[in-house]
C-alpha cells in the first residue's frame, strides 16, 4: 500500500480538526447539498431508476463471480487490438512497472488525467523518485497538486478550497511547475479556469507519455472508458504517443451492451448530468489516431482480498460516483481528509479497511465513521449496503481482539452511549472523554460531538447497532 | 509465479464460495428509452433543447443552406482557418471564401491545429435524450485530435437519420473497436466553488448544426 497518507491521525482526530475548520465545513455543506440536490433532480427524470440499478447490480455482481475470466477475456481484447497488459499486484509493482514504461520512452515528465487508482497506489510519488514529473491535468487535482495538497471528494477533490485561496496558489505556485498565472490574475471562477487552461496547453502539447485510470473496461471488445467534464481528458488519451491505464481489475463489465446501464447511472448520480460533456472509448491503439502504443496495468493491491469477503466484496461494485459522499452526515461535517486514504465518505468506510486491512489505527477506525444512517446505500446507484458492510467490518475489528484502536473506539462509543444526554453537550463531553482516553480516541464519539449544530441526523441507528452487538 | 497467475489464483480462491450458489439471469427491465423513438420531430426537438441546456448553441437548416449556413457561422465567428477532416463532403466549405481550409491528410499536428480556428466535422450520431454528439473517426469526423484542439468545434448532425432516442439505442449502432468521443455540450468545470465555468480544455464553442432534408 502507499504511504500517501501515513502518518495521518486516525478518523476521530482528523474528523475532530476538520468539523473545527468553519471554511472547510461550509464549504463542504454547501458542496455536498448542491450535488445531492440537482442529482435528486437528475435521476428523478428516468422513471426506470429502480431498474437501471438492479441492473447495475446485477452485472457487477455477475462480473465479481466470473472475474477471472473477463479478466483474460480482456486481455485477449486488448491485446487483440494492439495494446499491452499488465498485471500489478499489489502498489509498489504497479508504480514499477509504470515507471519502467516512462523510462523506456525516454521522457522524465508525464501527463495524468485525476485516476483514483492512481493516488490510491501513490504513483505520483513513485515516478518522483525515479526522476520523473507527474503533472495532475484536471483542474481541482491541479490545485491540490500545486498546493501541495490532498484531494477531499471523489468528485471536486478541491472543494475544501475557496476561490481567493486558489487564486493565491496559481499566482504562487504556477510558475514554479511551468507557465506562470497571467499578470493580475483575480478570484473569478472563469478566469482561474482560463489560468489552467493555459498552463496545462503547453504540457499538453508536448507531453509524450500520459497515465490515465479508466472508468469502465469492456471485457468482449477490450474497449476502455474514461467518463469527464474538462476536456483533460481527451487531452491525455488522444496527444501523447504513449497511454498507460492503471485501472483495478474490478472495473471490467462484460460486454458493450453493459454500457447502456453504467453510461445512465454514473452521469446522473455523479454529476446530476444526463450525460457528462466528454467521454472518451477505445481499443487499444488506432492507427493515425492517438496513442501509438498503449498499456494496460490491472491493479489487485487488495481487491482480491476484498473479493474474499462474502459481505465486503459488494464494495467493489462502486463506480465512484461520489453519490454516498454528498448524503453523509459525517462526511458533510468531518470532511474528505478525515478519512485518511484517497477513498473518502461511506465507501472510503468501507473500501479501505477492506484493501489495507485493519491493522493501523486510521484504518481500524473507519469502519466506526458512520452513524448507519442508510442514507448512502439509498442513493448508491449500484445498491451497495455499505451499512450491513460497516457493521460487519466493525465485527472484524472487535474479533482483533484487544487492539488497542478497537478498545478505545469501543469504550468511546460506549461512554457516549451510554450518556445519551452527552450527544448534546459537546464541548463537555469532549473535555470529558478526552480526559478518560487522553491518548487516543477512535470512534464515532469525538467525530460526532466536537461538531456544534449536531444533531441533525438521529445518532439512534448507530446506537441501536451498538446494544445490540456489544453484548 | 507471475503476477497474472498470482491475481488470477486469488480470485479463484475469493470465489470458492460462490460455485453451488445458482446464478440468476441479469435483470434488465429498464426501459431502451425514455422518449418516443418512432417520432422523428419530436427526437429532433429534444435533441435541440438537450442540446442547447447544456450550452451549445444550437442552429437548424436543410441540406440545400448547410454550406452558407456554415459559411456564416464561420464568419460571425471571425474564423480564418478551419481543420478539415477527411472525408468531409466536398460541398459543405464551397460558400466559406475567406476562410483556410486545412485538409487533415494526417499531418496535422496539435501544435499546428492551437493556432486553427474552428474545425468542421459531421458525426456518427446523437442521442437525444441526453444531447450527445457521438464521434467515432468515420469520415468528415477526422482523427480525434482534429475536434479537440481548435477552440471552435462546429458539428453537422443529419437527422432523421443519424438521431437515436437513447443510450441504449445508440450503443448498437457503434463499432467497439473504433475510437469514440461522446460530446454533451462544450467542456465545463464546477471545481471552484462549484461554479460552473464553460469551457476549460476541449473547444471552448460548441455549435451544432440539425440538418433535415
Ligand atoms: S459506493 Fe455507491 S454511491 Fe458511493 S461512490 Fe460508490 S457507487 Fe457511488
Amino acid at each position: 500500500m502507499s504511504d500517501t497518507f501515513l502518518g495521518m491521525p486516525a478518523f476521530p482526530q482528523a474528523a475532530a480538526r476538520a468539523v473545527r475548520d468553519r471554511q472547510l465545513r461550509a464549504n463542504l455543506r454547501h458542496a455536498t447539498h448542491t450535488i445531492r440536490d440537482k442529482r435528486a433532480r437528475a435521476v428523478a427524470e428516468l422513471p426506470d431508476w429502480a431498474e437501471l440499478r438492479s441492473a447495475g447490480k446485477a452485472i457487477k455482481d455477475h462480473t465479481l463471480r466470473h472475474l477471472d475470466r473477463y479478466l483474460v477475456q480482456l486481455e485477449e481484447a486488448v491485446t487483440a487490438a494492439g495494446g499491452t497488459v499488465h498485471w500489478a499486484a499489489d502498489a509498489e509493482e504497479a508504480n514499477r512497472i509504470v515507471a519502467g514504461l516512462v523510462h523506456a520512452t525516454g521522457t522524465t515528465e508525464v501527463v495524468k488525467v485525476k485516476s483514483m487508482a492512481t493516488q490510491e497506489i501513490g504513483l505520483n510519488e513513485a515516478l518522483a523518485a525515479e526522476g520523473v514529473t507527474a503533472y495532475e491535468t484536471d483542474l481541482a487535482e491541479l490545485i491540490v497538486q500545486l498546493g501541495e495538497d490532498r484531494p477531499s471528494h471523489i468528485l471536486v477533490p478541491a472543494i475544501h478550497r475557496n476561490r481567493a485561496e486558489i487564486r493565491e496558489i496559481f499566482a504562487d505556485r504556477m510558475a514554479s511547475w511551468g507557465r506562470p498565472a497571467p499578470e493580475g490574475l483575480t478570484d473569478s471562477p472563469a478566469e482561474l479556469a482560463e489560468a489552467a487552461r493555459l498552463h496545462l496547453r503547453e504540457k499538453f502539447l508536448r507531453a509524450e507519455v500520459a497515465v490515465s485510470g479508466a472508468n469502465f473496461m469492456v471485457a468482449e471488445t477490450g474497449t476502455l472508458v474514461v467518463v469527464e467534464s474538462e476536456g483533460n481528458g481527451r487531452m491525455c488519451l488522444t496527444l501523447p504517443r504513449t497511454l498507460i491505464s492503471v485501472v483495478g481489475i474490478e472495473k471490467v463489465v462484460p460486454t458493450w451492451r453493459d454500457l447502456e446501464v453504467f453510461l445512465q447511472l454514473l452521469p446522473r448520480s455523479s454529476t446530476a448530468e444526463r450525460m457528462n460533456p466528454y467521454t472518451s472509448l477505445w481499443a487499444g491503439t488506432t492507427r493515425g489516431d492517438g496513442p501509438s502504443e498503449f498499456h494496460l496495468v490491472l491493479l489487485d493491491n487488495g481487491r482480491t482480498a476484498a473479493l474474499a469477503d462474502q459481505v465486503g466484496r459488494q464494495a467493489l461494485r462502486c463506480i465512484r460516483c461520489s453519490a454516498c459522499l454528498n448524503v453523509c452526515p459525517v462526511y458533510e461535517r468531518a470532511g474528505g481528509h478525515a478519512y485518511g486514504s484517497v477513498y473518502p465518505g461511506p465507501i472510503g468506510a468501507v473500501l479501505t479497511p477492506q484493501l489495507r486491512g485493519t491493522a493501523s489505527p486510521v484504518d481500524a477506525s473507519l469502519p466506526y465513521a458512520s452513524s448507519l444512517c442508510g442514507a448512502c446505500y439509498e442513493v448508491c446507484p449500484v445498491a451497495i449496503d455499505i451499512p450491513e458492510v460497516l457493521v460487519h467490518l466493525r465485527e472484524r475489528v472487535a474479533e482483533q481482539g484487544g487492539h488497542p484502536v478497537e478498545r478505545a473506539a469501543v469504550a468511546a462509543a460506549g461512554y457516549v452511549l451510554d450518556h445519551p444526554a452527552a450527544l448534546a453537550a459537546a464541548e463537555r463531553l469532549a473535555g470529558r472523554t478526552r480526559a478518560l482516553h487522553p491518548r487516543r480516541l477512535p470512534g464515532p464519539g469525538r467525530a460526532w460531538t466536537d461538531s456544534r449544530d449536531l444533531p441533525e441526523v438521529p445518532a439512534e441507528p448507530f446506537r441501536d447497532w451498538w446494544r445490540r452487538n456489544r453484548t | 509465479m507471475t503476477s497474472r497467475d498470482l491475481i488470477l489464483g486469488r480470485i479463484r480462491a475469493a470465489l470458492g464460495d460462490t460455485g453451488t450458489v445458482a446464478e440468476q439471469p441479469l435483470p434488465r427491465r429498464y426501459l431502451s428509452a425514455h422518449a418516443p423513438a418512432d417520432d422523428p420531430a419530436a427526437l429532433l426537438d429534444l435533441l435541440h433543447r438537450n442540446l442547447t441546456d447544456y450550452r451549445a448553441l444550437v442552429h437548424r437548416c436543410t441540406e440545400a443552406e448547410l454550406p452558407s449556413r456554415i459559411a456564416e457561422l464561420l464568419a460571425a465567428r471571425g474564423s480564418r482557418t478551419v481543420a478539415v477532416p477527411a472525408g468531409l463532403p466536398d460541398g459543405w466549405l464551397t460558400a466559406a471564401v475567406g476562410v483556410e481550409p486545412l485538409p487533415d491528410d494526417g499531418s496535422l499536428t496539435a501544435a499546428r491545429l492551437d493556432a486553427v480556428d474552428s474545425v468542421v466535422t459531421g458525426c456518427a450520431l446523437a442521442v437525444a435524450e441526453t444531447g450527445t454528439i457521438v464521434l467515432d473517426g468515420g469520415p468528415g469526423q477526422g482523427r480525434r485530435l482534429l475536434s479537440l484542439v481548435p477552440d471552435h468545434h462546429l458539428c453537422v448532425v443529419r437527422a432523421p437519420e443519424q438521431v437515436v432516442a437513447s443510450v441504449p439505442l445508440a450503443l448498437p449502432r457503434l463499432d467497439p473497436a473504433r475510437p469514440q468521443t461522446w460530446i454533451s455540450g462544450p467542456s465545463a468545470t464546477s471545481d471552484i466553488e462549484l461554479d460552473r465555468v464553460v469551457g476549460v480544455h476541449g473547444p471552448r464553442t460548441l455549435e451544432v448544426l440539425l440538418v433535415t432534408v
